[in-house]
Order: structure tokens, then C-alpha cells, then sequence
């Protein structure tokens, strides 16, 4: 029998070939773009609610703000005239004009100033705040993940293992604690018993913020302990989460045939099974790195630590709309651009999202 | 030939879970020499993937080997015991001596790896090249099986099926191995594909000399491909010869079924009859022969008595009509029990 010869491609073929993979790469360029559209468009959304809303609050929040900016200092005309962009109020301009010198002033920043922090500028505040809930919460977030990923890699490659039957019940208890309980059981033992670590703050008072070593290592002193309160708290989370996807990817026939090839353990487990098994994992990392800065307010009132969380309980307490208009924005575009972020890498990490999505 | 053996298994026994083990494959013995095919065909559940994956040390929980050796004779050197030996040396002799194509080449290549890639990872285990050889290599590879070089580098994704299923076969072909152990390469294709590659593996099976074990459930397609045919029922080999003895005159009434039941695309037009019934419980197996009570030529003492495979030149069957008068319980001559 026989009759197919094996001859190489024929020149037709290839030259079909190369086409294809030119449109592949065309594809791939318009996903990105595609998205990259997405999210300028769901930015825009959020800022615009974000004029909406203080428009459509009852009441006249502009003189509510102007009232209080009156009691805590003198009140220039063009400090009145910005309130009004950024709430609206005055009827003198109309909503359009109003709302294109809202997003213009966006663009440079402007955000007033805070009521909270009289006279300090909301952007100022934001900033500060900003970076210390980002080197906090982002940083204990990506160990969580990167820690709680791999034990539940390392548990799932044999699933029943002795490894697995240690880590897992561990995790699961680890996960049924609260976080708060959790957190004063931590602050009770190390800073008020033992003293290793300071009970609240984010560094010490007497410290001017910068780039000196005293800070930076009364910064991480400070940062442990609610660190820690994180990393223990959501890593069960992530490491169950990567285990149970483990031990059902270990069965594919693509970790089976990487086996029979003779590939070491490790690259069975790496390349082949947990490579493939973390892609769920990924986005719900998305999800959580963009709530890390929302998410930090109950973290930074038991520490007393001072990021965004803090920030817009005290904006809340004290009717500060700027700082709470500037703070749902930062929020709103951490989300936005985490996700962003993420929905890149999953495209790079998983070869079929770039088809799926175009 | 018989001098040059490359594969010896005997005896081999799988079960799968342990309070009440199911027998999978019960004590199957075969020898495969270096560039025969050997076709092993039977129903679906008859237990061939089970034999596949023992053989190939590729077994998991629940299965578990209770018994049995599968030695493989290098062509210098001891035989070594692949049931026993430490994972090192296992590692070692995969890919490199003995290669598997799986049932499912839709899911055994990795989806988020290029294609190329995962020819890469093994010619660079195995054979020691740097990266650019085995890139090189990888598209040779996939050329021989008529795929174009250049598509290495696309993801299993961008492959049709059959091209799948024709890079599983060159995946397998990559480290020039001695034996390759096919368990249904050709299922997930339509007739026109299966045809060609089968011919291909033909073409690349004379060139390069390597054995194949060969599963299906397509006995017609064994009769073509195979030198020798063993099939399975149960978990047990029934009959065994050479393709063309076992496809003309089948011994056991299994085999003439199961021929009778597959159309054939050559030779002479036959009419085309299912099996009766359907393959026994792994936990509630008939006593006497498994096939009994499908058979349509059982006699008295087929309930009771398990016929071994006896071999005469070369052709086994376990069968209780193909056993010399003298072991055969008394019946009378058209099966019909006499009246007490
Ligand atoms: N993981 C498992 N647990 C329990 N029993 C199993 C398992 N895998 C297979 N079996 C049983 O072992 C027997 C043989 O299965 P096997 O997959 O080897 O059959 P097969 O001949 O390859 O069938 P097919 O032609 O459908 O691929 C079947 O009865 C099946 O129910
Ligand atoms: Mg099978």
C-alpha cells in the first residue's frame, strides 16, 4: 500500500503558511488595540459618574464645601470657581461647559483642596497615601500570590502526597480564621508582648519621609506586621485555589505524554502542568491587585497605617467631598489599569485568549 | 527475528482501585521484535489502554501493576526490567528507546506551548542540542510527516486535527526510538486522513526500522497495517498469530465477530454483523470463558472452565473449541446439553 510520498511542503504551502502567521500577528495587534480601547473607554465612564455624582447628590455639596472653606480660612474667587467645576452648583455655566472643564482639570491633577487637610492640596494627600497603600498591600498581595501559588503547586503535583495532606487541611484552617482576629492575635504577640515590631503607622513620627536609610527601615518595621496580617490571611486563598487546579491538570495528556518524554520532574511540573494550571489563578490576581487599594481600609484602621484606606475614612468622617471625589477615582483607575495589566499578560501567558478574543 | 527481541512482557496483570480491585489486563505475555508491528485489537474497555500505559510505565492511581515484567533488550547490554527500574535510568530510556502516541493527540500536545517547542524540550534532553539544532530538527520532523516546517512555530491551536495527530506521530519519532506504542493514533480522524497517515507511518516505519505496537478497536485496519494481531477481551488475550492467519481463519468465535463486524475497505464484500451484547463488568466477570455468554458457539463447560491460550506454531487461542478433543469436556457434537 502507500501512495503518499514523503516529499517536504510544497512551496503553495508554505507561502499559505506565512501568510497565516502575518494574520496572526495582525490579529494579535488588533486584540491590543482592542482593548487598549476597552479601557480608555471604561475610564472615561468612571470619571464621568464621578462628575455625575456629586451633581445628582440632594443638597448643594458646593456650598457645603465653600461653607466649611470659609470657617477654616479666607477663600479666594478662583479657589470658588474650581469648587464649582468639581461639584457644580452654580448655575451661571452649563452642565457641558462645566463638564469639559471638569475632565481638563482632571488631566492636570487638579482635584482642590482637601477639607480634612486644610489647606494641603487633595492631590498631595492622594499621593502620599497612594504610595504607602501600594508598597503595603501591593507588595504582601504579589507575595500571597507568589507564595500561596506555588505551595499549592507543589501540594497539587501529587495530589493525596504527603505534601499535599500537610499543606492543604493546614490552609484550609488558615483560611477559616477572620482577618481581624487574625490581625490582633499578630499585633498582641509581636508588638505588644514581645515588642519586635511597632504597634501602628506606617514609620516613625519624628522620621521626614525620603530617601534616607533611617526611614526606609523604620518604613519596613512598621510594614511588617500588617504585611504579615495580609500575606497570612490571603494566601490560603491562592494556594487552594492553584492546588485544586494542579491536581486536576496533572491528569491531562500533555503532562502524561511530558512524563513519557522523559522530561525532568521539574519541567513536568513547571512547563507543562502548573504553567497551564495558574492561567485561572492569573485573573483572579487581576482582580484582587486592583481592590488592593480599596480593599486596604480595614488592614490600615487596626494599624493605624497611613494609606488610601485611612484616608477615606477620614474623608468620610469629615465631609471632605474633594478627597473622596480624587480617592474613588485613584480607586476606580487601580482597578482599571490592574486589569489591563493582567488581561496583557493572560494574552501573552494563554496563545488561545488571542484568537478567542478578536 | 527471534534473536532480535526488543520487548518481552510477561505475565502482566493491572487492577484498578485496592478494596475491590477491578482486573483490567490479567496476565497478558507478549514479545515484540525489533521493526515488527504488533496489533492489539479488541472492543472498547477490553482493556488496551490499560496494557498501553503499564507497558509504558505511564500507569496512575487508581491502576497498579500486581504483577508481571516488561523487559526491554537493548540492542547491547543487559535487559533491563522497565517495571523495576529506578526512575533515573526510566528517564533515560523514555522518548529516547520508547516513545508513546496517544488515543487523544487532540489533548496530549500542551496548549500553551509552540508546537516546535515541545520537539525542543525532548531533542534537548535526550540528544543534547543547542537550541537552533533542535528548532532545525523540529521542522524536519514535522515535514516528514507532510507539515510544513515553518507552522513549528504556531500553537497546538492553529493545528487542524489530523495535523495533531500527524505531529504526535513525528513528536514520537523525534529521538529515533526503538519501539513506539500507538494507542489509537488514527480515532479522532476521518477515513481519508486515517488512510494517509497510515500509510506515512508505513514509509517511516521502513526507513527507520522501529517496532510499533499498535492499539485499535479497527481489526480491518490491523489486517492491513500489523504483522502480528493480538486481541483482547476482558482484559485477557483470546487470540494471537500473524495478521493474515488470524484475519482468514479466525479460532475464536471473538475474533470471527469481531472481523464480521468491521467493514473492510478491500478485499471481498462481506455482510456485516454486530456482536450480540456488549463486554462484560470488570467487577462481576462471568466464570469460565469471559465471552460465554455472547458466544454464539459455546458449548457445555464454557460457563465452568477458563480456557488457557494454547499456542501450536505460533498461532494461541483461548478457546475451548480449538483445544485438542482430549481436553474438552465431553458435549455432544451441536452444543446441545443432554437431558439429565
Ligand atoms: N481510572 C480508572 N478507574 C477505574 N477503572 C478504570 C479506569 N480506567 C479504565 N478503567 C477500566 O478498565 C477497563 C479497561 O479500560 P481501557 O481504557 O484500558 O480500555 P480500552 O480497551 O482502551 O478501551 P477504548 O477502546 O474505549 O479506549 C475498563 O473496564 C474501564 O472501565
Ligand atoms: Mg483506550
Amino acid at each position: 500500500m502507500g501512495g503518499v510520498t514523503l516529499s517536504p511542503a510544497v512551496p503553495e504551502a508554505a507561502a499559505r503558511s506565512r501568510t497565516s502567521r502575518s494574520a496572526v500577528r495582525q490579529i494579535w495587534g488588533s486584540v491590543l488595540l482592542k482593548r487598549i480601547v476597552f479601557y480608555l473607554v471604561a475610564a472615561w465612564a468612571a470619571a464621568t459618574l464621578n462628575f455625575l455624582l456629586p451633581r445628582m447628590m440632594p443638597g448643594d455639596p458646593a456650598s457645603a464645601i465653600l461653607l466649611k472653606m470659609s470657617e477654616l480660612g479666607p477663600v479666594t474667587p478662583d479657589r470658588v470657581q474650581l469648587v464649582h467645576r468639581l461639584f457644580g452648583g452654580a448655575a451661571s455655566e452649563p452642565l457641558w461647559r462645566q463638564y469639559f472643564s471638569y475632565l481638563g482639570g482632571l488631566l492636570h491633577g487638579d482635584f482642590g483642596l482637601s477639607l480634612a487637610f486644610y489647606p494641603t492640596p487633595v492631590s498631595t494627600v492622594v499621593r502620599s497615601g497612594f504610595l504607602w497603600s501600594v508598597l503595603l498591600l501591593g507588595v504582601s498581595t504579589v507575595i500571597a500570590f507568589v507564595v500561596g501559588t506555588a505551595l499549592g503547586a507543589l501540594a497539587g503535583r501529587r495530589p493525596g502526597g504527603w505534601l499535599d495532606s500537610v499543606i492543604s487541611p493546614l490552609s484550609i484552617f488558615v483560611h477559616a480564621l477572620p482577618y481581624f482576629w487574625a490581625a490582633l492575635i499578630l499585633v498582641y504577640v509581636f508588638a505588644f508582648r514581645l515588642d519586635w515590631f511597632p504597634l501602628s503607622g506606617g514609620a516613625g513620627p519624628d522620621l521626614a519621609p525620603g530617601f534616607d536609610p533611617a526611614f526606609i527601615s523604620s518604613a519596613i518595621t512598621h510594614a511588617m506586621l500588617p504585611a504579615a496580617t495580609i500575606v497570612l490571611t490571603s494566601i490560603s486563598g491562592w494556594l487552594i485555589h492553584m492546588r485544586n487546579m494542579m491536581a486536576s491538570v496533572v491528569n491531562e495528556d500533555y503532562v502524561l505524554l511530558a512524563r513519557a518524554k522523559g522530561l525532568s520532574e521539574t519541567r513536568v511540573t513547571t512547563a507543562y502542568a502548573a504553567r497551564n494550571a495558574v492561567l485561572p489563578s492569573i485573573s483572579s490576581f487581576a482582580v484582587s491587585i486592583g481592590l488592593v487599594v480599596g480593599g486596604s481600609l480595614l488592614t490600615e484602621m487596626v494599624f493605624n497605617y497611613p494609606g488610601l484606606g485611612s484616608l477615606l475614612n477620614q474623608a468620610i468622617l469629615n465631609l471632605d467631598y474633594p478627597l473622596m471625589q480624587a480617592l474613588f477615582l485613584v480607586i476606580s483607575m487601580t482597578v482599571l489599569v490592574a486589569n489591563f495589566v493582567m488581561d496583557c499578560l493572560y494574552v501573552l501567558l494563554d496563545p488561545r485568549t488571542r484568537e478567542a478574543a478578536s | 527475528m527471534t534473536a532480535d527481541l526488543v520487548l518481552d512482557v510477561q505475565g502482566l496483570a493491572v487492577e484498578y482501585g485496592t478494596d475491590r480491585p477491578a482486573r483490567a489486563v490479567d496476565d497478558i505475555s507478549f514479545r515484540l521484535h525489533r521493526g515488527e508491528i504488533l496489533g492489539v485489537a479488541g472492543e472498547s474497555g477490553s482493556g488496551k489502554s490499560t496494557l498501553m500505559t503499564a507497558v509504558s510505565r505511564l500507569d496512575r492511581p487508581p491502576a497498579r501493576v500486581v504483577s508481571g515484567s516488561v523487559r526491554y533488550h537493548p540492542r547491547d547490554g543487559a535487559p533491563v526490567d522497565l517495571l523495576s527500574a529506578p526512575p533515573g535510568q526510566l528517564r533515560e530510556l523514555r522518548w529516547d528507546r520508547l516513545a508513546v502516541v496517544f488515543q487523544s493527540a487532540m489533548t496530549a500536545l500542551n496548549p500553551v506551548m509552540r508546537v516546535g517547542a515541545q520537539f525542543v524540550d525532548v531533542l534537548r534532553t535526550h540528544q543534547r542540542m543547542n537550541r537552533k539544532e533542535a528548532w532545525k530538527r523540529a521542522a524536519e520532523l514535522l515535514e516528514l510527516v507532510g507539515i510544513p516546517g515553518d507552522r513549528a512555530r504556531n500553537y497546538p491551536h492553529e493545528f487542524s486535527g489530523g495535523m495533531r495527530q500527524r505531529a504526535a506521530i513525528a513528536l514520537a519519532l523525534a529521538c529515533d526510538p526503538e519501539i513506539i506504542v500507538m494507542d489509537e493514533p488514527t480515532t479522532a480522524v476521518d477515513v481519508v486522513m486515517q488512510r494517509q497517515i497510515l500509510a506515512q507511518l508505513q514509509e517511516l516505519q521502513a526507513r527507520f526500522g522501529f517496532a510499533i505496537v499498535f492499539i485499535t478497536h479497527d481489526l480491518a485496519l490491523l489486517v492491513e497495517l500489523a504483522d502480528r494481531i493480538m486481541i483482547m477481551y476482558s482484559g485477557r488475550v483470546v487470540e494471537t498469530g500473524t495478521a493474515s492467519a488470524l484475519y482468514r481463519a479466525p479460532q475464536h468465535p471473538y475474533t470471527l465477530g469481531l472481523r464480521d463486524s468491521s467493514p473492510t475497505l478491500r478485499g471481498p464484500r462481506r455482510e456485516v454483523r454486530a456482536i450480540g451484547g456488549s463486554a462484560p463488568d470488570l467487577w462481576d466477570l462471568p466464570a469460565g470463558c469471559a465471552f460465554h455468554p455472547r458466544c454464539p458457539q459455546r458449548t457445555a463447560g464454557c460457563d465452568t472452565t477458563r480456557p488457557p491460550l494454547l499456542v501450536r506454531d505460533g498461532h494461541g487461542t483461548a478457546c475451548l473449541l480449538a483445544q485438542p478433543a482430549a481436553a474438552r469436556p465431553a458435549t455432544t457434537p451441536n452444543g446441545t446439553e443432554e437431558g439429565a
